[in-house]
């Protein structure tokens, strides 16, 4: 196993102190990343003592690492899991080929946009977060948006080792673009469309965690197979870290859901907005927002891109060991398209599927979740259920982009759309009901042991 | 990959009118016109390819030229022209790439040439109308639709750290950016050498700063502050224009009628004989006498015989690239009076500086152009009853041979100022100029005189004159010899010696930018069956023979 240097500036496992230029690098970028994180990061809470784990080696237990910080003192540094021995490509034209350790220059610009477009949403996401401190329902939630926060800055770290290790001149300007785009900024907006929407409140922020984190999560395990071994590292080790923001995020919108289901109990009329409860339609809404806006992260679901980058070794598919068959040719995909006003079943070449086939295992993973929240409905008597809206519905990227699909996935005319939209997306109303419920409270449950009211973060 | 032939296709027309438009919207604001891009992407002119993300096809170009050539008659009040995208975050994506790949080689050439000679007529606007453009680059912008910024006079982008302009063509489809990308950057931008060589094989293209500091954009503006650089750089490139006053003159429809072997238009009539691959195509003088003023040319609008013939021949030539394909030797013909050619010549001259005028002689210029880039052997028969004087003298001039019978009372060769100047070829100069670049005095031909056969073969104004014993198999047998000969040599032979002189950005993109295009169309890394157009959007990678030429 690799040593974990925590001992230097910018703690890592890929012996920095031995390249001098990339340290120097690294060096150069660090301080504009502490002003970034100054500027952008949590708000009002800087100088708080946060309970948070970070890693100091990259084995199952190494980055449980628990123990008090301020978020600016956090140590951010670079971690690949450890190297496979004698890897090999697994998938595409270059299949049992051996991975590259340094970036191929035929790859060069490919990857370094793969690199850019995921680096770029580490940042986007602490920056939608940023005011969510002032109104946690928790410290332990408090605590869990700092960890999440703070692990989004690490990630952004892995990705600029790779800018600047592999990609020169144009790896560090890049590098010092993902400081430059902030979230939601017409003029400089973050690169992908979830990533400028606003997170507002904590139902947004719990939604965002389930579903935007949980793409993420796809990113990394299709990254994770690259060709490009330090690619394949790095996301490797990033994918410990995001498992906990996904729980951050179904844990709290069980809790919700609970919380309802309990006042609809009490509640003849199962009004839960007396009590503070968020009724479960407004939830689904919710939902169905945060799930639209991050299928279209993965991008058309017929793509040449997405072919090209399978056929190079540069982006495989979810667990690409589990499938037989590893180029992919003469293969095809089924998928829905629209034609003509209607929707019919195509086969598409494997290849060009790659997102939906993507897409898939990911709506597949949010089924779980999903099922999991209407336990709570179905033990409380409730025969309402929360359920994933149409793969069709509320699309800005891909075959269905700007068309007028309803969450059942039917066709609609755009007017019928338009008038029924506060069916299902959030509403102006809904907005002002969620935000007259974001209050900080400051009780907690249990990490690592301790009691609800443990003092997760030293607020005095 | 399927390759569709278009003369087994419905024929391509190019009569089309704003009203009519399906991929473009063109407003009027005094000094200001807006050409917004906003491609229906299922309604290509073919099936099977939708025009995705603003990517255009022949339909798509025609609009965008027939758009250009109405401002300049029909708005003389407009003098800057913003070419814009009504998509979000999408200025233009090029030429639709699985267009290019399904449509046969003649096809490909030829819409390049056109969406080339589109092109440049927006430059010859801002050179000549006064009318100057703006490319609102609003979003990605690759491909052909950085060339088409390119053809503007100014490039504004959007700076939203995600926008770029690219030239990914041989980075990305093993082909090169083929409507004179390669040509303006360095020719017209002067981009530098090197930084132009990294932007054509980057991909991804540039953006922002750099694509300022680089010159490949004027500027670069934040998407908040975009709209209102739009308008204020369209302002002062409007300020410096000339006006143009007076109403404009409404391009009315040519109505031509359509035959089997052919096309019938008032003045031109194009008469195909499909089984020998040989065409006539024949233009008419004026009927009557012209008007000669400024003022009453005006009141005859888009009738004028000067305008009407030259559209109509415009539309034949269109006809014969597009429809005809398999037509090889074009004959081309007049019919009418000597003196009213030369009479309409004279009224043109004079009227010059009035702007209508004036485009009416810039439209003629850019029609004998389109005849110079032609790729079928043109043969001048000067004959009885034919009036090739002044502007029609430039057909015989255009063409690659001419005959003019010899005989008591035949036919004759007429000059006019127009010869001397007004109507360049090219490579800047007039046919004459060209045709005696050994003894430039020869081009210094006399004004109004009609010149017999010998006169005219004497002087090198053409190239025989059999008498009337010979007249007929002598033409006949040019013909038959030529029909006979390897297209695709007589192409590459009349394109070298029809621009012989001095090199423009125009020789070039038209020689040797379309020359290499046309070649690497042809070339297996691109269009076999493992070429990286063929294989464009499919799952399959390119495969390359790595040996070079």
């Amino acid at each position: 196993m690799s040593t974990v240097d925590l001992s230097s500036k910018i703690p890592n496992n890929v012996n920095l102190d031995q390249d001098k230029k990339l340290l120097r690098a690294l060096e150069q970028w660090q301080p504009d990343y502490l002003k970034w994180w100054l500027d952008m990061g949590p708000k009002d809470f800087q100088q708080r003592d946060v309970y948070l784990r970070t890693a100091i080696s990259v084995d199952a237990e190494g980055w449980a690492n628990f123990d008090y910080v301020k978020m600016p003192d956090y140590r951010w540094g670079i971690f690949l899991a450890d190297p496979v021995p004698d890897r090999t490509i697994g998938f595409g034209d270059n299949y049992g080929k051996p991975t590259w350790p340094v970036v191929p220059g035929e790859h060069r610009n490919t990857l370094r946009r793969l690199i850019v477009t995921q680096g770029d949403t580490e940042p986007a996401s602490v920056e939608q977060q940023r005011m969510l401190g002032h109104t946690a329902p928790s410290l332990y939630d408090l605590r869990n948006l700092f960890q999440v926060n703070v692990e989004e800055g690490r990630h952004l770290w892995a990705m600029v080792y790779l800018l600047h290790s592999q990609f020169g001149r144009d790896g560090r300007e890049e590098a010092e673009a993902l400081l430059e785009r902030r979230s939601g900024d017409p003029d400089k907006p973050r690169i992908l469309g979830a990533f400028n929407a606003p997170v507002d409140n904590w139902l947004d922020f719990f939604m965002f965690t389930m579903f935007t984190d949980r793409d993420g999560k796809y990113q990394l395990l299709a990254l994770a197979e690259s060709g490009f071994d330090p690619l394949s590292r790095t996301t490797r080790f990033m994918l410990t870290e995001e498992a906990h923001h996904m729980f951050v995020g179904e844990s709290g919108v069980e809790r919700i859901v609970q919380r309802t289901a309990e006042l609809m109990q009490q509640d003849e009329n199962e009004d839960v907005t007396r009590q503070g409860g968020i009724p479960l339609d407004m939830v689904q809404r919710y939902l169905n927002l945060w799930f639209a806006l991050s299928l279209d992260l993965f991008g058309g679901e017929i793509s040449s891109n997405a072919a090209s980058f399978f056929a190079d070794g540069l982006k495989g598919r979810y667990k690409e060991e589990s499938h037989e068959e590893h180029r992919a040719l003469d293969q095809h995909y089924r998928m829905t398209v629209p034609k003509d006003g209607a929707v019919v079943e195509e086969d598409v070449p494997l290849r060009n599927a790659m997102n939906e086939v993507l897409r898939d295992a990911y709506v597949e993973d949010c089924q779980r979740g999903v099922d999991r929240w209407n336990k709570h409905l179905e033990r409380a008597g409730i025969t309402v259920r929360l359920r994933l809206p149409s793969k069709r519905f509320y699309r800005h990227i891909g075959l269905y982009a700007d068309m007028p699909f309803d969450a059942d996935g039917r066709l609609l005319e755009r007017s019928d759309w338009d008038g029924r939209r506060g069916e299902w997306l959030p509403t102006e109303k809904d907005r002002a009901y969620v935000a007259t419920l974001q209050k900080a409270v400051r009780d907690a449950r249990g990490i690592k042991g301790h009691p609800f009211e443990y003092e997760y973060v030293r607020l005095d | 990959m399927e390759h569709l032939e278009t003369a087994t296709a419905t024929p391509v027309r190019f009569d089309t009118h704003p009203s009519r438009y399906v991929h473009w919207k063109l407003e009027i604001e005094p000094p200001l016109a807006r050409l917004s891009m906003d491609v229906v992407e299922e309604r290509g002119l073919r099936p099977g390819y939708p025009l995705k993300l603003n990517s255009y096809d022949l339909g798509v170009d025609r609009e965008l030229a027939d758009a250009i050539q109405r401002l300049r008659f029909e708005h003389p009040e407009v003098s800057v022209v913003v070419i814009a995208s009504a998509k979000d975050r999408v200025f233009c994506s090029g030429a639709n790439i699985y267009m290019l790949g399904s449509s046969s080689h003649a096809f490909k050439v030829n819409f390049c040439k056109y969406t080339n000679e589109t092109r440049l007529a927006l430059e010859d606007a801002s050179a000549n109308s006064g009318l100057k453009s703006l490319a609102a680059v609003n979003g990605a912008c690759a491909g052909g639709g950085y060339e088409l910024a390119l053809a503007c006079d100014e490039i504004l982008l959007v700076d939203d750290a995600s926008s770029a302009v690219s030239l990914p063509e041989v980075p990305l489809l093993a082909v090169l950016p083929g409507t004179g990308g390669l040509t303006r950057l360095v020719d017209k931008r002067k981009v530098r050498r090197d930084l132009a060589d990294v932007f054509a094989s980057l991909g991804e293209g540039v953006k922002g700063k750099r694509a300022v500091q680089w010159g490949l954009v004027d500027e670069a503006a934040p998407l908040s502050r975009f709209p209102a650089r739009v308008a204020e750089r369209a302002k002062a490139l409007a300020s410096s224009a000339p006006p143009r006053p007076g109403p404009g003159v409404e391009l009315r429809p040519l109505e031509p009628r359509y035959r089997e072997d052919g096309v019938d238009y008032k003045y031109v009539t194009l008469d195909v004989d499909a089984a020998a691959r040989v065409a006539r195509l024949t233009v008419r003088g004026p009927e009557t006498d012209e008007p000669s003023s400024p003022a009453a040319m005006r009141e005859r609008g888009s009738d004028l015989w000067a305008l009407r013939a030259f559209r109509e021949l415009d539309d034949a030539l269109l006809e014969l690239r597009f429809n005809r394909p398999e037509i090889g030797v074009v004959v081309l013909q007049t019919r009418g009076e000597t003196a009213k050619v030369l009479a309409a010549d004279a009224g043109l001259v004079a009227g010059g500086p009035d702007w209508f005028v004036s485009e009416v002689l810039h439209h003629m210029k850019r029609v004998l152009k389109r005849l110079d880039l032609t790729a079928r052997s043109l043969l001048a028969v000067i004959d009885a009853g034919s009036c090739f004087a002044g502007s029609l003298a430039e057909l015989a001039l255009a063409a690659d041979r001419s005959y003019m019978l010899s005989a008591d009372g035949g036919p004759t060769l007429a000059f006019s100022e127009l010869n001397r100047g007004p109507l360049p070829m090219g490579n800047g100069l007039s046919r004459l100029q060209t045709r005696f670049l050994k003894d430039p005095s020869r081009a210094e031909v006399p004004v109004g005189e009609a010149m017999d056969a010998e006169t005219a073969l004497e002087a090198g104004l053409v190239t025989f004159a059999p008498d009337e014993m010979d007249w007929d198999d002598e033409v006949r047998l040019a013909v038959e010899e030529r029909a006979s000969l390897s297209p695709d040599a007589l192409t590459g032979m009349e394109a070298n010696l029809r621009f012989a002189g001095p090199e423009t950005m125009e020789t070039k993109i038209f020689g040797r930018l379309s020359a290499w295009q046309n070649w690497i169309f042809q070339r297996p890394n691109a269009v076999g069956e493992r070429g990286a157009l063929t294989l464009y959007g499919r799952p399959e990678r390119a495969r390359f023979n790595w040996t070079r030429t």
